[in-house]
């Protein structure tokens, strides 16, 4: 793996601090680090460069969460627990594809890190679930509850781009879509 | 208060937007109302996911700009384990292999089956008429062989290996030594077909002279010999006649006493115009008046049409040196000549009875 050699590869604290500081350069010098390691675990185990990219993907999300809620305790090398999800993720892939056949060409040490995949795992159904509710919504409620919620925008910007005469029918447009939005998102299994 | 404005008011409080005084006021309210404190929390935590979602959204944007920007093709190719070729061509092809193995196996089988080869009975047989063909050529080339080295000794012949005639008509016959020699038992058989065995009385190897005596139980003698032998040396031109089994059947054969000397200046042999054969040797070589002259010998291989013949001057001289105990009496030579006035023809049919065909095994 002569790209994980490369002079570019970052100390494991340089990402956790980058991570922690937002900085757009850290993750990218931690995809391009360690994604040819993951893609050789998983094109030598019956999967595709695409199956690689969602795994690693994954993996690196599982990462950024637990660096962000500052429960990432430097004990071990990112690259081993990142080579760790990865593996533990692509078993589970396998073995929903019953394409596993009960053994895995290892390329790394890894640990066990279950815990951090099922949290994972039930937090990724709920978003599943939120990413729904949201088509279904349909707009203008989308935006609206995207724009105010998620991308912070005042109820003024978006009473504007909207078109409405006053904030009080836009604040009473908004309230209707969250209530919706809320029962679209509890009907779902 | 209205739901709406309920939520405003927790959006508010939760926002950290509202004044010291309504702040004491709200969490006052929430204190007292159980349902108040239930739904701020609800709010809160629903709020929570849909913000998280959206963190997350933006991550996975920002992650696939950067995987968009990584050559995947290139790393994939470089960490992908490759088996040798052999393998990769195994894998892509097996089940058309497999295939044309089937084929190929069932091929051979139903070829082998067809052609009997399957069933061990014939193939036995097969080798078994194999063995015979390979011994007859083998029996062949031997023969081959034989004839190649008994074609150097001067007229030879393997089962029956030349012709001999009568001397007296107790049954002493002449041939030619290399007729018998290295011989284990001679028979001679007679015009009729009928064989007698004979015993080798005397040999003379360097005249090529044998004289054999028939000791067969069944032989009764011969009548008179017609013919005599001439001791004196014949004249060149002279018109001469063999008579001799070169087959089966006797052959008759005449020409001219071409030289009074052989092969080499030679003066043992007659050269000789008449054309003889293999199994002629031994016979007799007789003039026009029925005088035995010589016998029959060999021919030059190199010249077509000449031939020998041992002068009788010295089949009369080894007739002479027969050791007197190996006979019970004296030979006695026919001195009266009784075909000096008759046709060839007669003279031929008169000397039938006398002249053998010797045999030797």
């Amino acid at each position: 793996m002569s790209t994980e050699s490369k002079s570019s590869a970052p100390t494991d604290s340089e990402i956790v601090f980058g991570i922690l500081n937002n900085s757009e350069n850290a993750i990218k010098r931690l995809y391009v680090a360690y994604f040819p390691m993951v893609m050789q675990l998983i094109v030598n185990n019956n999967g595709t460069p695409d199956d690689a990219k969602d795994i690693y993907q994954e993996a690196i999300i599982v990462l950024y969460n637990k660096v962000k809620k500052g429960d990432f305790e430097l004990n071990s090398k990112l690259k081993t627990f990142i080579y760790s999800v990865c593996r533990r993720l692509w078993l589970k892939r396998l073995s929903q594809m019953n394409r596993y056949g009960g053994d895995i060409h290892d390329f790394q040490e890894y640990l066990s890190v279950e815990d951090d995949v099922e949290q994972q795992g039930e937090r990724d159904i709920q978003f599943t679930k939120m990413q729904s509710a949201l088509q279904l919504l349909g707009e203008p409620c989308k935006t609206i509850i995207e724009d105010f919620y998620i991308h912070n925008r005042s109820m003024q910007d978006i009473c504007e781009s909207f078109g409405y005469t006053n904030a009080d029918n836009a604040k009473t447009q908004k309230y209707k879509c969250l209530q919706r939005l809320k029962k679209l998102f509890f009907q779902q299994k | 208060m209205r739901d709406e404005q309920l939520i405003e008011a927790i959006e508010r409080y939760l926002n950290g937007d509202m004044s010291a005084d309504e702040r004491k006021e709200f969490e006052q309210l929430r204190r007292e109302h159980a349902e108040v404190d239930a739904r701020i929390i609800e709010h809160q935590q629903f709020i929570g996911l849909l913000k998280q979602y959206g963190e997350r959204v933006a991550l996975e944007k920002r992650l696939n700009a950067i995987h968009d920007e990584i050559d995947v093709h290139a790393i994939a190719e470089a960490v992908t384990i490759h088996p040798s070729w052999i393998v990769q061509l195994w894998r892509d092809h097996h089940s058309k292999i497999s295939v044309a193995a089937s084929i190929a196996i069932f091929a051979v089988l139903a070829t082998l089956f067809f052609t009997g080869y399957l069933n061990n009975n014939n193939s036995y047989t097969e080798l078994g008429r194999k063995v015979d063909i390979l011994n007859n050529s083998n029996k062949r080339i031997i023969k081959t062989i034989d004839d190649i080295k008994s074609s150097q000794k001067p007229l030879p012949s393997d089962k029956y290996r030349g012709t001999g005639f009568a001397i007296t008509s107790n049954g002493l016959i002449a041939t030619s030594y290399h007729v018998i020699s290295d011989n284990d038992s001679v028979y001679v058989q007679n015009a009729a077909g009928k064989s007698f065995k004979a015993k080798v009385l005397y040999t003379e190897a360097q005249n090529d002279i044998a004289i054999l005596k028939i000791v067969d139980t069944s032989f009764t003698g011969l009548g008179a010999i017609p013919y005599t032998f001439k001791r004196s040396e014949s004249d060149l031109a002279e018109n001469v006649y063999t008579y001799g089994y070169p087959q089966d059947s006797p052959r008759y054969g005449d020409g001219r006493l071409t030289s009074t000397n052989g092969l080499g200046n030679d003066t043992l042999d007659y050269e000789i115009s008449v054309p003889i054969n293999p199994g002629n040797s031994g016979g007799p070589l007789l003039d026009s008046k029925g005088n035995i002259i010589g016998i029959v010998k060999g021919k030059e291989t190199r010249l077509e049409g000449v031939h020998f013949a041992l002068k009788s001057s010295y089949l009369l001289d080894a007739i002479k040196n027969i050791p007197t105990d190996s006979l019970t009496r004296t030979p006695v030579l026919n001195t009266e000549n009784e075909l000096s006035n008759l046709t060839r023809q007669q003279q031929v049919k008169r000397l039938r009875p006398y002249v053998f065909m010797v045999k030797v095994y």
